[in-house]
């Protein structure tokens, strides 16, 4: 009887330790739900369709997650420019989309960790390859054919895997030229100064510069000392 | 007490006579008319702010790592200058609040110059006599802009770097001397040995200040001479000044008013964060940010240089760079307007009779209409100049805001000026606050400049 | 004479604005006032009080400036007292001024002005050589006080030296290296990506140092006859300072997906000058009016890049210059 209920509780334990198939499950039922919302402009084989959208294979959970994760996937329409929205997939989708574009291949989810970073590090990174596009403190901006995207939404992962792919427009980075602890000191930085900036001066102003210090200027100051101007020049009746 | 103190400066200054005179003189009671007060009072702002950053600035452009009080940049590669305004903001009490105070002051002493310059050429207060005060005027708009510029170049931080590389570029795109006018100023190819630093220092703490504070005594002084104009009212002519006399009653006023513009600088100076360096980094000539603008009075010459198509032409062995255009000859011919614009008036108009009381712009459609039409050429290249902000913000297309902005810069000041032109005379001919006379009849210009009751003789 | 003259015209001014007023306009008839400035004006009681209540805020607000300057050194706090301090006492002073009477009703004359009576004689035409003469020595002291002028301007020459515009050290053999110094090696630039290099050995602070290292897919590159083989493995560098005013060119644009996606380009952040990376540097959109200089490459044995010759073209902005 012992040996019975010994072997029944191992049984249980060793189904409760097991990992579940879950992976497995996962990949089809994200091919299921791809072929159905993604397979217009990818392909039903992730293959891609020609002018449409490129081949999934070998883009790895890194694009698929950064893509579905940050909402620039699915896209309204070929043409126009994927942008950071709500996402269109409850976590668990892009779990399961995620883990069906894995079985095609390329590269897994990269691994960052900003607190191993140095800010002064990411800070010269930044400036010199990145700042062009997304503004020194990243408030995002403009390129001829496509708008920039503001990084303060951005979670490090996110950060590395735009690194990584390039998406868009963006120019991309391999290990090679942005190591490891580079990418832990760009994505300290980028959080740093988009969520903590150090505005010692008072209201930062979006961090957008003279444009919004000349409309202060303008409609602020110039403002309350024409009131005041108006109501100087009033005299006594 | 106040009687006992103006009794003592009564006893001992000589000349009284010009104390009393001074004292008894009368001010027109207008709001417009203390637009050129606030420009004024800014200027004192920056003078004094201005003074307080001198002790503490470096001017020079000698790399060393940083290690001051602000830790996130420490072993940065910055210049004395950098360096020191940094240490300025986070090390020097109250210095932070200097450094912003005298930015925001620059902002709106150029503000507030536009805004008395917009009264003077809607009222033709630039007429004869008041010429030379104009162009006086006109003088200290562009010294001012200069200034300012050169001012928030000196800390050499990324944001302002870009700019001053920009403005070797218009320096060397002047055809003919270009090539030597750059190295000139610069002492040397960009970046130079550095002493455009010191070089832009003493221009900007000593020369431009000197000169600016001698402008404003000239400009002073023959306002004081010639008595400030008015508007047309009961009892004003051509012939006296009503108003306010100095003491107390605009005296009062006058400093309430410093009081209030110091007020509102030093209020945005400590809330408002303005030009945070620190957040920028140090310039480094291969490095750039997306969105760099310069301070907004300079919003019209970047949007100049973007608007022009890429033409830059040799003619007969002279080349012509593309910054030329926007970074010269269009400053160059809106100045040259502004600066000629009493004696284009006078030409226009064939007015050349002197003028004391002011004409409201709705009298004056024709003069109206050009001032404002002229606003508008100048006001287009500023909204260019924020094309890729007003793309991120509306999504509409940086290529499409550019093709759209080139047509209206011609297209915009002549509609602003023929929509000005209407509905001043709308305004004019329905007699809503008609002009009146002596005894508050109402009257009408007449063809010679002179006054008649309205629909009757004289 | 001129003072019967002036008499008259304040007698004529004073009937003038003593008429009575019609009931629309503001009273026409200032008062008389008195001669002296000091005289008493009248004011409000309840103003003065107010004056005086903002005054003190005012003093308030100066000490608690010196409060936070001594115990704290917030900037925002400083800015706060002090700006308050300031507007308070500002508004004290108008609300005092505004609620003095009897103002808006000084009255001065302005100087009248003096016709041009020309002095006896002087109306009698001078003989024509006199004309010519006096013609002849205000131009030559006008040519004299131009030279004059213009040759005190000259030693300003000395603030700077010859020019020797839009050189660069690079040349053949110049290896690339990264911001720190360390070589740039082919294999580690993955197509898409981008760096900035200078010139081994060289001062980078200067316009003709920095390039930008770019990799481009093959296949999209399409560059003019003499330019096949200026780049390795897709791999071409061109100076990193822009063209038309300067700045550097800080953006790669690089499709993920070309069908939808605008071509390679470098990009200027400060008007937008767009170069096209696969022909050349030439100028697709934006104001500049050369195309960006490109710098031949050529691969090292030991997997670094070099620079195969010097850069095709004069770097950094053009010169306003005379070439006769």
């Amino acid at each position: 009887m012992r040996r019975a209920s010994l072997a029944a509780t191992a049984l249980l334990v060793a189904l409760a330790l097991a990992p579940a198939p879950a992976v497995a499950d996962d990949a089809s039922a994200g091919h299921a739900l791809f072929v159905e919302r993604c397979s217009t402009c990818h392909g039903s084989d992730g293959r891609g369709v020609d002018g449409r959208g490129p081949s999934l294979i070998g883009a790895g959970a890194m694009a698929a997650h950064f893509y579905l994760s940050t909402g620039r996937m699915p896209l309204q329409s070929p043409d126009i420019e994927p942008v950071r929205s709500t996402p269109s997939f409850t976590d668990a989708q892009i779990r399961e989309l995620v883990a069906y574009i894995a079985s095609l291949g390329g590269p897994p989810i990269p691994q960052v960790n900003p607190g191993a970073g140095s800010y002064t590090e990411g800070r010269d990174l930044f400036s010199l390859n990145c700042a062009g596009c997304h503004q020194i403190s990243g408030a995002g901006g403009v390129v001829t054919g496509g708008t920039v995207p503001s990084l303060d939404e951005s979670t490090p992962t996110q950060i590395a895997e735009a690194v990584r792919i390039g998406p868009y427009l963006m120019p991309r980075f391999g290990e090679d030229q942005i190591d490891q602890h580079e990418l832990d000191s760009i994505a300290n930085y980028v959080v740093a100064t988009t969520r903590h900036p150090d505005d010692a001066g008072g209201l930062a102003l979006g961090h957008l510069g003279p444009i919004p210090e000349g409309m202060v200027a303008w409609f602020v100051a110039m403002g309350a000392l024409l009131v005041a101007a108006r109501l100087t020049g009033k005299r006594a009746s | 007490m106040i009687d006992r103190l103006v009794d003592g400066i009564d006893e001992r200054t000589g000349p009284m006579r010009l104390v009393r005179r001074g004292l008894r003189y009368v001010f027109p009671d207008h709001w417009s008319f203390l637009l050129g007060e606030i420009a004024l009072y800014s200027f004192v702002v920056l003078v004094a702010t201005g003074i307080y950053l001198t002790f503490f600035f470096e001017p020079s452009l000698d790399k060393v790592p940083y290690q001051g009080a602000y830790r996130p940049l420490h072993g940065v590669e910055v210049s004395h200058a950098y360096g020191s305004a940094v240490d300025l903001s986070f090390h020097v009490k109250a210095g932070l609040l200097m450094r912003q105070t005298h930015h925001w002051a620059a902002l709106v002493f150029i503000a507030a110059i536009l805004c008395h310059l917009l009264r003077i050429l809607l009222t033709g207060a630039y007429r004869k006599p008041r010429e030379i005060n104009h162009i006086i005027g006109a003088a200290m708009l562009a010294t001012g802009i200069l200034e300012g510029f050169l001012g928030y170049s000196l800390p050499d931080d990324l944001l302002s770097g870009m700019g001053l590389a920009i403005a070797y570029s218009v320096a060397l795109s002047v055809p003919v001397i270009g090539d030597r006018l750059g190295p000139l100023i610069w002492g040397g190819q960009y970046p130079g040995s550095g002493v455009i630093e010191p070089r832009m220092y003493i221009v900007h703490v000593l020369i431009i200040p000197l000169l600016l504070a001698g402008l404003i005594a000239v400009h002073l002084t023959m306002v004081a001479l010639l008595k400030h104009t008015q508007f047309p009212g009961p009892g004003r002519t051509e012939r006296n000044v009503i108003g306010t006399r100095m003491w107390p009653g605009y005296a009062l006023r006058s400093l309430g008013l410093l009081a209030i513009v110091a007020g509102v600088l030093l209020l945005l100076g400590g809330l408002v964060q303005i030009n945070p360096i620190w957040q920028y980094g140090p310039y480094d000539l291969a490095a750039g940010s997306n969105g760099v603008q310069p301070d907004w009075y300079m919003g019209w010459l970047i949007g100049a240089l973007r608007l022009m198509p890429p033409v830059e032409p040799t003619i007969l062995g002279i080349t012509v760079p593309n910054p030329f255009f926007g970074g010269v000859l269009f400053p160059a011919i809106a100045f040259g307007i502004l600066f000629t614009w009493p004696f284009l008036d006078r030409l226009i108009s064939t007015d050349r009779r002197p003028h004391h009381l002011l004409d409201r712009p709705r009298d004056a459609p024709a003069r109206s209409a050009a001032a404002l039409g002229f606003a508008t050429w100048v006001i287009v290249p500023f909204i260019a100049g924020a094309s890729d902000r007003i793309f991120v913000t509306f999504d509409i297309g940086y290529e499409l805001q550019v093709t759209l902005m080139r047509v209206a810069w011609v297209v915009m000041p002549a509609v602003v000026f023929l929509l000005t032109l209407q509905v001043c005379r709308r305004l004019r001919d329905r007699g809503e606050r008609p002009l009146r006379g002596w005894d508050g009849t109402v009257v009408e210009r007449t063809e010679t400049g002179g006054f008649r009751t309205a629909g009757g003789g004289d | 004479m001129k003072r019967l003259a002036r008499a008259v015209l304040a007698l004529v001014t004073l009937r003038m604005l003593r008429r009575g007023g019609h009931k629309h306009a503001p009273p026409a008839e200032p008062p008389p006032e008195a001669e002296d400035p000091r005289a008493e004006l009248t004011s409000d009681p309840a103003r003065e009080l107010a004056a005086a209540v903002l005054a003190l805020g005012g003093a308030a607000g100066a000490l608690a400036f010196v409060a936070a300057y001594l115990l704290s050194g917030d900037t925002q706090l400083l800015g706060l007292a002090a700006g308050a301090a300031c507007v308070l006492l500002g508004v004290g002073m108008i609300v005092l001024s505004a609620g003095l009477a009897g103002q808006d009703r000084a009255v001065e004359e302005r100087p009248l002005p003096q016709p041009e009576v020309p002095a006896a004689g002087e109306l009698v035409t001078a003989p024509a050589d006199a004309i010519t003469r006096k013609k002849l020595l205000a131009g030559a002291a006008g040519i004299a006080g131009a030279s004059i002028g213009a040759a005190l301007i000259v030693p300003a020459a000395s603030l700077g030296p010859a020019p020797a515009l839009g050189r660069s050290p690079w040349a053949d053999g110049r290896q690339l290296v990264d911001e720190n110094g360390e070589p740039v090696m082919a294999d580690a630039i993955e197509t898409g990506s981008f760096l900035t290099a200078y010139p081994r050995g060289a001062d980078r602070d200067i316009l003709g140092s920095p390039v930008v290292v770019v990799r481009i897919d093959p296949a999209m590159l399409n560059p003019p006859p003499d330019r096949r083989d200026w780049s390795v493995q897709g791999i071409l560098a061109f100076s990193k300072i822009c063209t038309h005013a300067g700045c550097a060119v800080a953006m790669l644009r690089y499709p993920l997906y070309r069908p939808t996606e605008p071509g390679p380009a470098l990009v200027c952040p400060c008007h937008y000058s767009t170069f096209d990376v696969t022909r050349a540097g030439e100028v697709l959109f934006g104001p500049a009016g050369r195309s960006l200089p490109q710098l031949p490459l050529r691969r090292r044995s030991d997997g670094g890049l070099e620079a195969a010759g010097p850069m095709s073209d004069a770097v950094g902005p053009a010169q306003g210059r005379v070439d006769w």
